[in-house]
């Protein structure tokens, strides 16, 4: 129990960092009802990029923008494959996936691992997160306002507050008709090709981003950190919304319950570990089954559990 | 205002399902005329509309509106120009998005999305003065997502939709053919008021013959994707349901009026 308390931080900070990486799923899975695949492959372009930026002595800033940029290209790619080609959206994500994971081993010299070297205290304090900080602030040798918590949870209320406001746009709204309605969207003049490909360049490039944040907290990216991205991102915002979906009715409040079901989710996971011993590689089909069930609640609800409404007939007759 | 030139549509050419929807259509709507469309089924009514709003391009022929020749414009752009309601209440607004958001995502069709508000203070305040003239309660309701309006309610705010921004050109695709007769009634009585004010020139379909007599100041009937009547002024003014199966039967050549005709 009290080893589990002790990694209490560090799965809080990583389900911080991957909660970045679900917000860009909820824009995709929730605002644009695409499915997009695109997202395993892409959080480790963020990874890589990121690293190997960093490792030449870029500015940590522009090695996390330049892994935007590079997620954005990725859903870019996708985009253009579902639009301009008429490829169905869960195989265009598919197709980008497997290109990319080409792409990263490229950008990291055709190597599956490439390392930020932390045992230099110079570099080490250039990161802006990493796991040794949540050792150095139990040990007291770092301020607490360099905690990967602190640090995370500032950067995810500032992604908020910008996800926030440009979905108030009239931009952004057009958005979220397209998701909502494409007909509807037409009709009004969107253009819902542009709409989508927006979307899924806005989603990627925050995959990307928190996949940068997690190779400088775990000093490294790997060309297989993406593996399940996906799923884990389903997981948080599923989580989310079973949770909150009764009480937070405000778009922004929508994030951070996004945000909370991937913190909620590493806990989860980590408790797992701690607490029955298991054997970590049967972390990937516990997570598969959780998101199974969760995403199965719904139609069981409706199809077994509605005793109110007659089998037969149409359901909006 | 609209100018339809010898428009043809084939649909799944060159299969066993092939299926000539429009065949030679052509179609002149002065400014402010209000037209309504009757036919049986699969006889092209919306396959014409769609092709004038540009769900999908047209084989052959060319669409005019006003002086702009819309013909290879993608749905989008045309919007810009035409107001539409469709027959699905589900169709015409965004279900989780407000019934504000709705209208202001209307109130900038064809205009630049930009990173401005998606909505104005002061555009609320119009609005409810807007959806007053509905009589439907809804000027209480400005923030209630759409998903929990009625059918009527929803055609009646798409109505308002399409029209919020004057449209050159209206297209209503029997958008009171899924609602119940008194809400029906309702809608199409707002929509004689909102085409009157604005004198909107108008393309209107619907199953009921008494309904496409009493609107408008022209009809046309269509039969196997084309124009088999077009019935405009005093002539319309006289006609009786009775009249018009008689001309159907005389136009197509058939004796027997055609049943779902009759019923719908």
């Amino acid at each position: 129990m009290m080893a589990f308390i002790g990694t209490l931080p560090g799965a809080i900070s990583q389900g911080l960092i991957w909660g970045i990486m679900a917000i860009g799923v909820y824009i995709t899975y929730r605002i644009l009802d695409i499915a997009d695949l695109t997202v395993d492959g892409s959080f480790c372009t963020g990874g890589a990029v990121f690293v190997v930026l960093f490792g030449t002595g870029v500015n940590i800033w522009a090695a996390l923008l330049a892994a935007l940029i590079a997620g954005m290209a990725a859903g870019l790619a996708t985009g253009l494959l579902h639009t301009a080609c008429g490829i169905p959206a869960i195989l265009a994500g598919i197709l980008t996936q497997l290109g990319l994971w080409s792409i990263n081993l490229a950008i990291m010299g055709m190597k599956a691992n490439v390392a930020v070297n932390v045992t230099n205290p110079e570099n080490l304090n250039r990161l802006l997160v990493s796991l040794r900080f949540v050792q150095d602030v139990a040990k007291g040798t770092r301020p607490i306002t360099r905690h990967p918590v602190f640090v995370v949870g500032l950067f995810t209320a500032a992604l908020i507050a910008v996800l926030y406001w440009f979905f108030g746009t009239e931009l952004g709204a057009s958005l979220r008709a397209t998701g909502a309605n494409q007909n509807m969207a037409r009709a009004q003049g969107i253009n819902t090709e542009f709409g989508k490909v927006l979307g899924l360049m806005l989603s990627n490039g925050l995959v990307a981003l928190s996949g940068a944040l997690l190779a400088q907290y775990q000093s490294f990216a790997d060309a297989s950190m993406g593996r399940g991205a996906i799923v884990i991102g389903l997981a948080a915002v599923i989580i989310g919304q079973v949770l909150f979906s009764r009480v937070f009715r405000n778009f922004a409040l929508k994030l951070l319950a996004v945000s909370i079901g991937s913190i909620i989710y590493y806990v989860v996971m980590q408790a797992v570990v701690s607490l029955s011993g298991i054997d970590t590689n049967y972390l990937k089909l516990i997570s598969a089954v959780i998101v199974a069930v969760f995403l199965a609640i719904p139609y069981w609800k409706s199809h077994y559990f509605s005793k109110s409404v007659r089998k037969g007939g149409k359901l909006h007759a | 205002m609209l100018d339809i030139r010898n428009i043809f549509k084939t649909f799944n050419a060159g299969t066993v399902n092939e299926k000539t929807a429009l065949q030679d259509v052509s179609l002149c709507l002065k400014d402010g005329d209000f037209v309504t469309v009757i036919g049986g089924n699969g006889a092209g009514k919306s396959t014409l509309l769609n092709a004038v709003a540009g769900v999908w391009p047209v084989d052959s022929g060319s669409i005019f509106i006003g002086d702009t020749d819309v013909t290879g414009l993608p749905e989008h752009q045309r919007a810009r120009y035409i107001g539409r309601v469709f027959q699905d209440p589900m169709m015409g607004t965004a279900a989780t998005m407000q019934i504000e958001e709705n209208l202001a995502l209307a109130a900038r069709r064809g205009k630049r999305r930009t990173l401005r508000p998606g909505i104005a203070g002061k555009e609320r305040d119009e609005y409810r003065e807007l959806l007053k003239i509905l009589d439907l309660g809804l000027e209480d309701r400005l923030t209630s997502k759409v998903g929990l309006l009625s059918g009527g309610q929803r055609q009646a705010l798409t109505l308002l939709m399409a029209t919020l921004q004057k449209p050159r050109l209206l297209l209503l695709d029997e958008h009171t053919a899924a609602l119940d007769p008194k809400t029906a009634a309702k809608v199409l009585d707002a929509t004689e008021r909102i085409v009157q004010k604005d004198r909107l020139t108008t393309l209107m379909i619907t199953h009921n013959m008494r309904d496409a007599i009493v609107h408008g100041n022209r009809l046309i009937m269509m039969h196997e994707g084309k124009i088999a009547l077009d019935i405009a002024g005093e002539a319309k003014k006289k006609l009786t349901v009775e009249d018009l199966l008689a001309r159907f039967g005389q136009a197509t050549g058939s004796d027997e009026a055609d049943d779902k005709l009759l019923l719908g």
